[in-house]
């Protein structure tokens, strides 16, 4: 669905993307992550033709997005950080006005937003004006405004950020069923757990793509074994074996340590540096990497 | 000084028509970093806005530090420190002039504010950022510059309201570590999140929703004691076809795709798993494994939460 070839955007003054090439299949959830100014954001702007590359290529459904962008607009919904509701609208008016805007086949408008009405779960908030929705809903409504055109793609940029984890939760309840229908989604979000829902992941670095694979290939590239153990008190236990040789990162959480290990033979040496020092710890326990583990041992190695 | 920084029993706010927090007790132990979790609205701003005594509860009672919430606000303010949502750095100044600023405003005296400040601006790592102006630092030093600002007075308690919305893994994780030193130093924290992670780090967290306390302990208890339901891990193909099955059986509450894998959770996963080979297999998917995995504190969150809709929803 999207096949980018040495993709390069420079500013005045910095290179926000350097060199990227990237294939994003038809129906993947693709999910960009990375620090701030990695050049996510700058992507997802190039893909839908709000930004013209330096270099490079980028081509939706084989339409390339300099010389055909005004195909390519019609084939994508792009769901920028600040979509641009307008706020004393109602939430009917609001989508009227962006099925106008891109050209929503007036005979099937009506149809297209009961559909979505129903599918943001906003048919009781018709008519209610934008400014008045919670935050949730109000991410919820840009989302069905941008599939108003029923895009192929969809490129949403960090669209759960300030969002509570229970109108998360909702909103990639509807990105699945978006999903379901055949939509190819690329999403960015600087939340991690959610990372792990898409198909693959990118991992950005100023401006390179440094990984790129499924959650669980990520997960098996670090090669490391991260442990639990609870500890009392935790925070002098992490800071007794936290330059200790084989161990890649320590953390405190509450009242257990969370290791990061090369190897998995080095918890016998953690386990007698605590006992040397008469911390006795319990329930110890290897358990799967996180994306944030993948992340920042990634981003950490010199 | 009492080990216990801060106790509120049954605080409770109730503006016009609506109470935005009810019967909330917890306590914080010196050093403690006590986190409260929930959505927009649960209450948790409103909480914080009490116990620095901004806002008078309607009724409860709590004490920071060992000064009363209601009748001692003056001499808690002057010992906490508070990063709010909105905490406003000046972008026109520089990181040193906005240290200055607010060591002016927290009262600390002319002569030790230039101390104080290398002191605190190389604790959160930004002293070789002096001269730089706070609009153009990117979003992680903004924050550590606000918790500078903060720390001015070495206060004993630190609320922070939503510390790291909107900041990448890694300046949380710097961020985090700092919070860390400032606890074993013996600082007490209470901070309010909704990322499920960083509530992670907490030594003991609540769960706060519509006002009220749902759920309170370590987040290893959460996972352990307090999830209703399990988590089910399903490996099968095709995907698609499973992930439709699975939501219009209702053999669970949710199913969402996570990488390659379906996630189900239902109150009684185990009697779903019995039904769940047949079902698949008239439908032409291949399950590979299917296994009760740990939740994820986000799970035990919105499960609780479910919970507690339907208990007051449902006719009693």
């Amino acid at each position: 669905m999207i096949a980018i070839r040495s993709l390069t955007k420079r500013f005045a003054d910095a290179v926000a993307i350097a060199d990227l090439t990237l294939d994003v299949g038809e129906g993947e959830i693709f999910g960009l992550i990375g620090p701030d100014g990695a050049g996510k954001t700058t992507t997802l702007r190039v893909i839908a033709t709000a930004m013209a590359p330096t270099a490079g290529r980028v081509a939706v459904a084989g339409h390339d997005v300099v010389r055909e962008a005004e195909t390519v607009k019609t084939l994508i919904g792009y769901m920028p950080q600040r979509f641009a509701l307008y706020p004393d609208l109602t939430v009917l008016e609001n989508l009227n006005f962006f099925a106008d805007l891109f050209g929503a086949p007036r005979a099937e408008r009506r149809t297209q937003i009961e559909r979505l009405l129903t599918f943001a779960r906003l048919s009781d908030f018709g008519a209610r004006r934008a400014q008045n929705l919670s935050g949730g809903m109000q991410k919820k409504l840009a989302l069905a405004a941008t599939l108003m055109h029923r895009p192929r793609l969809l490129l949403l940029d960090e669209p759960t950020t300030g969002v509570d984890p229970v109108s998360r939760r909702e909103f990639w309840d509807l990105l699945t069923q978006v999903h379901l229908d055949g939509v190819t989604i690329v999403i960015t979000t600087p939340y991690l757990d959610e990372a792990e829902r898409c198909n693959r992941v990118g991992l950005m670095h100023r401006g390179r793509l440094i990984a790129c694979d499924t959650p669980n290939a990520l997960r098996a590239r670090i090669g490391a074994t991260v442990i639990e153990a609870q500890v009392s008190p935790a925070v002098a236990a992490r800071r007794l074996v936290e330059h200790q040789t084989g161990v890649l990162s320590a953390s405190a959480h509450g009242d257990s340590v969370r290791l990061i290990l090369d190897r998995a033979e080095r918890q016998a040496d953690i386990m007698a540096a605590w006992q040397a020092h008469g911390i006795t710890p319990g329930n110890v326990r290897i358990v799967r990497p996180r994306l944030e583990d993948v992340f920042v041992l990634m981003l950490e190695k010199p | 000084m009492s080990p216990l920084s801060l106790s509120a029993e049954q605080l409770t706010k109730r503006f016009d028509h609506f109470t935005a927090v009810e019967g909330v007790s917890f306590s914080v132990q010196r050093g403690e970093i006590y986190g409260l979790l929930g959505p927009n609205g649960a209450g948790k701003t409103t909480t914080i806005r009490m116990l620095l005594g901004l806002l008078r509860p309607t009724a409860g009672q709590g004490t920071v530090l060992g000064y009363d919430i209601v009748r001692q606000p003056e001499e808690i303010r002057r010992r906490v420190g508070y990063v709010s949502q909105k905490f406003s750095l000046y972008p026109d100044l520089t990181v040193a002039e906005n240290f200055n600023f607010y060591a002016g405003v927290y009262g600390v005296a002319r002569r030790s504010i230039s101390a104080r400040r290398g002191d605190t601006l190389a604790l959160v790592g930004l002293a070789d950022q002096e001269p730089v102006r706070a609009a153009s630092l990117p979003g992680g030093a903004r924050q550590r510059l606000a918790l500078a600002c903060a720390l001015a007075h070495q206060p004993d308690f630190l609320f922070l309201d939503e510390p790291t919305a909107g900041v990448d893994p890694i300046s949380r994780r710097a961020l985090w570590d700092l919070l860390y030193a400032l606890a074993a130093s013996g600082t007490s924290i209470l901070v309010t999140t909704h990322y499920m992670d960083e509530a992670e780090n907490c030594y003991r967290l609540a769960f706060i929703y519509q006002g009220r306390i749902v759920a309170e302990g370590t987040a290893r208890d959460m996972k352990e004691q307090q999830m209703q339901g399990q988590v089910v891990e399903l490996d099968c193909e095709p995907l698609d076809r499973a992930l439709t099955i699975l939501r219009q059986a209702h053999l669970f509450d949710e199913a969402a795709l996570y990488g390659s894998t379906i996630h189900a959770i239902g109150p009684d996963a185990q009697a779903a798993l019995v039904q769940l080979p047949g079902l698949l297999a008239d439908q032409g998917v291949t399950l590979h494994s299917a296994e009760v995995i740990a939740p994820s504190l986000e799970d035990v969150f919105i499960t609780r939460l479910r919970h507690v809709d339907q208990s007051v929803h449902s006719p009693a």
